[in-house]
């Protein structure tokens, strides 16, 4: 069990977090929230990564020769699909933003408090 | 016939994609995509109540293309269907049906993508109840997020709808990536995504600290999703802006499916393996009394109508997390009771909102004080409401209750029957404050608060103001779900029949036979020493009293400035709520700050405790 993968998924998903909490700006804002869920990429495929395995596919290779897990990139190719649309929604709700009132930091788009 | 449990996710996703493809050929015919989204929405609750009578007898599974477990290892992906589940997604399909019947007059022009979305809602909110797969679970998660983010900024073209569709999307969707997160850790450990393979793993294995961090960051997205302080900013900003329709499904049933999906995680996974019952216990029911107040304060305090519903969500998605908390099938009988309850009230008091800014053009009690004396059925309607959400005896939401309250009170913590007296009379007496107000003119108006004022005024381009009738279509289905609550509570052999499901959803032995066995389990040995389940005299009084209380404040708040002790100007409560407030910043920065900071206490509280 190697350690190091798991690291790089902490760090990765502490600076994604840090960068939501300080930005001032909403593209910026946006795209460490994709830094965040990178994390989750990496986290997938460390878990079924084994060392010295080959593909998973079985086409030229005996059937029993160690492969890395084929369910954790499943996993992680829905999770683009998820992120893409997640993404482009938000995109679209900075464009507007921009377009109506001129301003892309959060602190200045917000009009509802208390 | 379990393939029902299937179609019922397939026919409204179905339906929305034929919707959006054949949007541009029907924009004259809006009628015919009304019908259709109405039509669809009936026909999906029709077939969850028919799956939730059949499931009475027993849970039902169906494996999808035919994948069954082979030698206990689960291949495929699976539905599980018992009667708490299918009720709850009923309950979401009763509200989206009652939701686009109120839209058939109530937008004057829509675009066709509303309709798409409302499918593509009610599809997630029936594959988030049924699956029995914790990845499954979180792409439908993730479908019904997306859906419900975009109906958010219904209207993009004001700072509201953008503001709060951003912020409820960017908490939500941390909250989902680290719920993906504790889904790949758990994964990692077990190598099973079926949530009874699962279950059945780390019973037989000894948890250890990666099973505590899986079960604390797979939460964490629900507990953002069921707006548990402190992670519940997003609610308030998300409701006040999204369209009336919408915020009958996001006050029904979305953050009901927060807490629903907690207790399934709980149940089914890691009830067993992580032991430690009264702390785990402890940590959920401090959560929830803390929610349950914090809301019934903001509520009170509110003037922008649907700002004040929104909060009262939050102190009732309390109460809720509080029931589950026992961890007793009675206090999640009671839950389920008090969750179908206040869904149908809490949709009529907002579909009674938008009739008011359909006709009077505005949300903010002050400026409608006395000016709903022409809306008379709206008005009744809206005061039932009101005195359902207060507990008032025979409605569901006072059922509900006292089978919390009893449970709570055989198992030591019967403090939280006062803290929750004391929720139902602020959040009581808040909405029959508007009701009296508004509707009777009883009392003075309320003094202006600027601030308010202007976010109340946000709303006059979502519907065509000023009509001289309510439409029949805007008053029937209040109406009807007023009285579908009255029908609940009445119910006699609703209680035992909701006891025996919960028994059932807390047996994890059962669920882990069902689903991998294809076992059929009837009548589980209840793990919990049964407790007595009927209605007494004192939960009547309790109820009633609650409703006594709530009129009383309401009518103090009505008519406080008249007694001459007190000087003008002066707001009650004010002083209590107001550094309060200044949290609800309006930010997204400082809502994913307070997640962090909360998910940090919380995980380090429970990290103690299963130690």
């Amino acid at each position: 069990m190697q350690y190091f993968p798991f690291v790089v998924v902490a760090w990765i998903l502490g600076v994604g977090l840090y960068g939501i909490v300080t930005s001032r700006h909403l593209i910026h804002q946006i795209i460490c929230l994709i830094v965040v869920q990178s994390s989750t990429y990496v986290l997938l495929l460390g878990v079924g990564y084994v060392t010295g395995a080959v593909a998973p596919y079985f086409y030229d290779v005996p059937v029993h020769t160690p492969a890395v897990d084929p369910i954790v990139q499943a996993l992680a190719l829905t999770d683009v699909v998820v992120e893409a649309a997640v993404t482009a929604l938000l995109l679209s709700f900075a464009i507007q933003a921009h377009k109506k009132f001129g301003t892309l930091d959060p602190a200045e788009l917000a009009s509802l408090k208390g | 016939m379990d393939q029902l449990l299937a179609l019922a996710t397939v026919v409204p996703l179905l339906a929305a994609a034929a919707v959006s493809a054949a949007g541009p050929l029907l924009r004259a015919r809006r009628r015919l995509l009304d019908a259709v989204a109405i039509g669809v929405a009936a026909s999906v609750a029709v077939m969850l109540m028919v799956i939730m009578f059949r499931t009475v007898g027993g849970d039902q599974v169906y494996w999808f293309a035919g994948f069954r477990p082979s030698r206990g290892i689960a291949i495929g992906i699976d539905f599980e269907a018992g009667p708490l589940s299918a009720g709850l997604a009923s309950l979401g399909a009763v509200l989206v049906t009652a939701a686009m019947t109120f839209s058939w007059r109530y937008f004057e022009r829509v675009a066709t993508y509303f309709h798409a979305l409302m499918l593509i809602f009610l599809a997630g909110i029936v594959g988030f109840c049924l699956t029995g797969d914790i990845f499954d679970m979180f792409v439908w998660f993730e479908l019904m997020g997306v859906a419900a983010y975009a109906l958010t900024a219904y209207r993009p073209e004001e700072r509201g709808p953008i503001q709060g569709a951003l912020n409820f999307a960017i908490t939500n969707s941390v909250g989902a990536y680290l719920s993906l997160s504790g889904i790949g850790l758990i994964y990692g450990r077990t190598g099973a995504l079926n949530m009874a393979q699962i279950g059945e793993y780390i019973d037989r294995h000894p948890p250890n600290r990666l099973v505590v961090v899986a079960f604390l960051l797979i939460i964490s997205g629900l507990l953002i999703k069921s707006a548990i302080v402190p992670f519940h900013f997003w609610l308030a900003d998300a409701h006040a802006v999204a369209p009336t329709p919408v915020c009958v499904l996001f006050s029904g049933v979305m953050v009901e499916l927060g807490l629903y999906g907690i207790a399934r995680v709980y149940w089914s996974m890691f009830g067993q393996a992580l032991g430690h019952r009264a702390g785990i216990s402890h940590v959920f029911l401090a959560l929830g009394v803390l929610t349950a107040v914090v809301g019934a304060l903001f509520c009170f305090r509110e003037r922008h109508i649907k700002r004040m519903l929104a909060f009262s969500t939050i102190s009732h998605a309390g109460i809720f997390l509080t029931g589950i908390a026992l961890l007793t099938p009675l206090g999640l009988a009671g839950t389920a009771v008090y969750v179908a309850g206040h869904g149908l009230v809490k949709a009529a008091l907002f579909l009674c909102t938008g009739i008011i800014l359909h006709r009077l053009g505005s949300v903010n009690e002050t400026w409608l004080h006395g000016r709903g004396r022409p809306l008379r059925v709206t008005g009744v309607v809206f005061t039932l409401a009101g005195l359902g959400l207060a507990d008032l005896p025979p409605f569901a939401t006072f059922l509900g209750k006292g089978y919390i309250d009893t449970s709570a009170g055989t198992h030591a913590v019967p403090w939280t029957m006062a803290v929750f007296i004391v929720c139902g009379i602020l959040t009581g007496g808040a909405v029959l404050r508007v009701a009296g107000g508004v509707f009777y003119g009883l009392g003075d108006a309320p003094s202006e608060d600027p601030g308010m004022a202007k976010a109340a005024d946000e709303e006059k381009s979502e519907t065509d103001s000023g009509r001289q009738r309510t439409p029949l279509t805007m008053i029937i289905p209040p109406a009807v779900l007023v009285v579908l609550a009255i029908v609940m509570g009445l119910l006699t052999p609703l209680g035992p029949a909701v006891q025996a499901a919960a028994i059932r959803f807390e047996d994890q032995a059962g669920y882990n036979a069902t689903v991998l066995a294809g076992a059929h389990i009837a009548h589980p040995v209840a793990i919990a020493a049964a407790e007595p389940a009927g209605i007494t005299a004192a939960d009547v009084l309790t109820g009633a009293g609650c409703t006594a209380g709530a009129l009383l404040l309401a009518f103090g708040a009505l008519y406080w400035r008249r007694l001459p002790l007190l000087r003008r100007g002066y707001e009650p409560g004010a002083g209590l709520t107001a550094p309060l407030r200044r949290f609800q910043s309006g930010v997204v920065n400082d809502y994913v700050t307070w997640i962090v900071l909360g998910l940090a206490c919380v995980g380090g509280v429970l990290a103690f405790i299963v130690q």
